[in-house]
C-alpha cells in the first residue's frame, strides 16, 4: 500500500487534517470546525505517527454512531491513503465524466439518464427531492449536475413532476390522518373539553364541598407510526419514481416515519430521505444502494427487517406498509411465516399493490397468496387517485 | 497513562477490552470528554465503567435513564418533609430564616449533582440514556459541557473535579446529534472468539479449557443463528457457571445437562424452540 500522498499545496498537519474533515462532510459525517480542532489535540494524545493508533483515535473521536463507526476505516483509508480516489489529471484536463458513483440499481431505475448528452440535461433545471440526481465521481467525490425529465414507456401520464410533488402530497396527507389519532381514555388536561368529575369533587372536599376548582379532561393524542418498506425490485420499475416520492412524504412529514427500501437485500432510507439537501440525499441514497443485484426477496428482507430494525422500529402503535407488486424469489411459505411475525409485532400490515387496481387482478401468484391471511389491508396503488385515496382506507384502521 | 498501560489495567480487573474501546476509554481520560458506548445489549457496556471505576480506584456513580426521569430524580431535589419539621421545630425559637431553609443540609442530591460535588473525580455512568426523555437529554448537554449546575436558590455549584462520563445506549430511539458530537463514540460489538475466550478465562478461571472452548463456540454459533435475543457476555458467563456448578467438563458427555441450562442463554419461547436436542448436539460436534 502507498504511504500517505497529498496534494503538492498542503502544508503541513492542520491543513491536512482540515482536508480530512472536508472529505468526511462530503460522505455525510457531521464534523465541524470545532472537531479539526479536537483531532489535533486528540492526535497529541497518542502515538500519532502510528498508523493504527490515530485511526482508532479519530474514529473513536469524529464517529457519531454505528452506521459512521462502521464506515470510517474505509473513509480514514480514502483520504490518507490515497485509496478510494481515482486518479487525478485524466477527469480534470478534459470532459471526461467518470460515473464512478451511481450504483447498478439505480442506472436501472433511471436508465434514461443520458450519459453523453449533455444538452438535454442542461435544459430541464428540475430536479427532484430525492436521490436520482446524476452523481458523477471525480476525484472520489460526489458532483451534481441536473438531470433531464424521464419519460416512461408505462403509466407516462404519472411520470411529471407535478404528479411527483402529487404523490408526495398524498402521503404527506396521509401520513397526517393517520397521526391524528386520540386515545379512548380520558386524562387530565388544562384545557379539556369535558369536565372531570371526580377530580372536581375531591378537590371540592376542601372548600366545603363546593365545587370551586373546575378540573377538565380531554383525550390525549396517540399518533400511529408509520414503518413503510419499498421495493425497488426490477418489476416495480416503472412505479419506483412515484412510490419513492410517495416515500419520502411520508417520511419528511414527521419525525418518527421510518422507510427502508429492498430489493435483494434492505436498508434504511429514512435519514437520506430525510435530507434536505438534495445533492449529499442522492450521494447517500448512493452509497446505500450499493451491491445491489436484480430480484426480489421479500422473504428474506422482511426477516432482516425484524431480526435488526425491527425491535426499534415496531410496537403496539405501529403501522407497517408494504409496497410492493408481491413478485418474488423467496419461499411463499417463508413469507407467510415472515408477516405472521411481523403482524404479531405490529399493529397493522397493510400492503399496496400497483397490480391491485388493475382489471381482472387476482391474487394468484404463490407470494402473494401466501401472504394475504397475515395482512390488515390489500389495497391498489396503481394510480395517483388510489393513492390519494389511501387516506380514508387508513381513516379505518 | 496511554492506550496499551489503559488496556492492561482493565484486564487486570478482569475486563478484557478490545484495541478501540481502550483508544476510547484514554482519549475521554485525556481530554475529558464524555463517552458514549452502543452496542447489543451483553455485550459489556456497564461493565466498563465499573472496570474504569476500579482502575481509578475511585467512585462509580449511577444514573440509570428510565421513561419521564426528570431533573428532580437525576440532579436534585430540596427535602420538603425536612424543611417542613425543621420550621415547625424553630417555631418555638422564633422561626428559622430562608437562607438556612435553602442550604446544603436540606439539598437531596441526585447522581448528577454527587457527581460533580466529589473531591477525587469519579466515574458517572449514565446507562441507557436512549431511555430517558429528549427533554432531560437537553439538561444533560449543558452539564456535560459546562460541568455546572444552577441551583435557583443557592447558585451555580461548579465541579469540584470533572467527572469521567461514560454514557451507554442500545438504540432504544435515536440520540440526538448535538449529545452525538459532544461526546467521543465506540461502538461494542459481540467479541470474536479468542476475545471472548480470554473474557471466560478472566471471569471464570476455573472452567476448563475443552469446556470453555465448547461454550465458546457454541455461543457464537448461536449468534449466528437467527434468534430473537441473542446471547450476550452476560448470558455465556452465566452458562458457564452453571455448567461448572454442575460438575459437567465435556458437553458431548452431558447432554442433558447442557439442554437444561440452556435456560441461561435463551430467553424467549420461540428461541427456546429453535434450540432443540439435535441443534446443540450438532453445534457442539462442530465446536469439538
Amino acid at each position: 500500500m502507498q504511504i500517505t500522498r497529498f496534494p503538492s499545496r498542503a502544508e503541513g498537519l492542520a491543513d491536512r487534517m482540515a482536508g480530512f474533515m472536508e472529505h468526511l462532510r462530503m460522505n455525510g459525517l457531521p464534523v465541524g470546525v470545532r472537531e479539526t480542532g479536537d483531532a489535533l489535540s486528540a492526535l497529541s494524545e497518542v502515538e500519532a505517527c502510528d498508523v493504527s493508533e490515530a485511526r482508532e483515535a479519530l474514529s473513536v473521536l469524529l464517529t457519531g454512531d454505528a452506521e459512521s463507526w462502521r464506515k470510517f476505516d474505509a473513509l480514514f483509508d480514502a483520504y490518507w491513503f490515497n485509496a478510494g480516489k481515482q486518479r487525478q489529471g485524466v477527469a480534470n484536463s478534459t470532459h471526461v465524466k467518470v460515473q464512478s458513483a451511481r450504483p447498478l440499481m439505480w442506472q436501472e431505475h433511471f436508465e434514461d439518464a443520458p450519459s453523453g448528452n449533455e444538452d438535454s440535461a442542461s435544459e430541464d433545471a428540475l430536479t427532484p427531492d430525492f436521490g436520482d440526481g446524476e452523481a458523477e465521481g471525480q476525484d472520489g467525490r460526489l458532483i451534481a449536475t441536473k438531470t433531464d425529465n424521464l419519460t416512461r414507456r408505462d403509466l407516462r401520464e404519472l411520470m411529471d413532476e407535478d404528479s411527483l410533488r402529487q404523490a408526495e402530497a398524498a402521503a404527506t396527507r396521509l401520513a397526517r390522518a393517520m397521526r391524528d389519532r386520540r386515545s379512548r381514555r380520558r386524562k387530565q388536561a388544562l384545557r379539556g373539553r369535558e369536565l372531570d368529575m371526580r377530580r372536581i369533587q375531591r378537590a371540592s372536599l376542601a372548600r366545603g364541598g363546593e365545587p370551586l376548582e373546575l378540573h377538565r379532561k380531554a383525550r390525549p393524542p396517540r399518533p400511529l407510526q408509520i414503518v413503510a418498506l419499498c421495493d425497488v425490485s426490477g418489476s416495480m420499475t416503472v412505479y419506483s419514481r412515484v412510490f419513492l416520492a410517495f416515500l419520502k412524504g411520508l417520511v419528511s412529514s414527521d419525525t418518527r416515519t421510518d422507510a427502508y427500501l429492498f430489493h435483494t437485500r434492505l436498508m434504511r432510507v429514512t435519514d437520506a430521505m430525510r435530507d434536505h439537501d438534495t445533492l449529499r440525499a442522492a450521494g447517500r441514497l448512493s452509497l446505500m444502494a450499493e451491491g445491489f443485484g436484480g430480484g426480489t426477496d421479500i422473504a428474506g428482507s422482511l426477516e432482516t427487517f425484524l431480526n435488526s430494525y425491527g425491535a426499534k422500529a415496531l410496537n403496539g402503535r405501529t403501522v407497517v406498509i408494504i409496497l410492493s407488486d408481491g413478485y418474488c424469489t423467496s419461499d411463499a411459505a417463508a413469507l407467510g411465516d415472515q408477516l405472521a411475525r411481523l403482524k404479531k409485532r405490529a399493529r397493522r400490515v397493510v400492503w399496496l399493490n400497483p397490480l391491485k387496481g388493475w382489471q381482472d387482478y387476482a391474487p394468484v401468484a404463490a407470494a402473494i397468496r401466501a401472504a394475504e391471511p397475515h395482512l390488515d389491508a390489500h389495497l391498489p396503488a396503481n394510480t395517483l387517485r388510489a393513492l390519494a385515496a389511501l387516506e380514508r382506507e387508513f381513516a379505518k384502521l | 497513562m496511554g492506550v496499551s498501560e489503559v488496556q492492561s489495567a482493565l484486564a487486570e480487573e478482569g475486563y478484557v477490552a478490545g484495541d478501540r474501546l481502550s483508544m476510547a476509554l484514554h482519549l475521554a481520560t485525556a481530554l475529558g470528554r464524555p463517552l458514549l458506548l452502543e452496542g447489543p445489549a451483553g455485550v459489556g457496556k456497564t461493565e466498563v465503567a465499573k472496570a474504569m471505576a476500579a482502575v481509578h480506584d475511585t467512585k462509580l456513580i449511577r444514573l440509570q435513564c428510565y421513561e419521564g426521569l426528570d431533573a428532580s430524580h437525576a440532579i436534585y431535589e430540596w427535602n420538603y418533609q425536612r424543611q417542613l419539621l425543621a420550621i415547625r421545630a424553630s417555631e418555638a425559637q422564633g422561626g428559622t430564616s430562608e437562607a438556612a431553609l435553602f442550604g446544603e443540609d436540606y439539598l437531596l442530591k441526585r447522581p448528577l449533582l454527587e457527581a460533580i460535588s466529589q473531591d477525587q473525580p469519579p466515574v458517572l455512568l449514565i446507562d441507557e440514556i436512549d431511555r430517558a426523555d429528549e427533554e432531560f437529554e437537553a439538561y444533560l448537554l449543558e452539564i456535560l459541557s459546562d460541568f455546572q449546575i444552577t441551583i435557583p436558590e443557592m447558585g451555580t455549584i461548579t465541579a469540584a473535579s470533572r467527572p469521567m462520563v461514560i454514557l451507554t445506549a442500545n438504540g432504544t430511539r435515536e440520540l440526538s446529534d448535538a449529545l452525538r458530537r459532544r461526546c467521543l463514540y465506540a461502538y461494542v460489538d459481540y467479541p470474536d472468539r479468542d476475545t471472548e475466550l480470554a473474557i471466560l478465562r478472566a471471569r471464570m478461571p476455573a472452567v476448563e479449557g475443552l469446556l470453555a472452548r465448547q461454550i465458546v463456540g457454541v455461543v457464537q454459533a448461536l449468534r449466528r443463528e437467527e434468534l430473537e435475543k441473542s446471547p450476550g457476555i452476560a448470558e455465556m458467563l452465566d452458562w458457564a457457571a452453571a455448567l461448572s456448578g454442575l460438575g459437567v467438563n465435556d458437553m458431548a458427555q452431558s447432554p442433558e445437562a447442557v439442554q437444561s441450562t440452556l435456560v441461561c442463554l435463551l430467553k424467549t419461547a420461540a428461541d427456546y424452540d429453535a434450540a432443540p436436542r439435535e441443534v446443540m448436539d450438532r453445534l457442539i460436534g462442530k465446536v469439538a
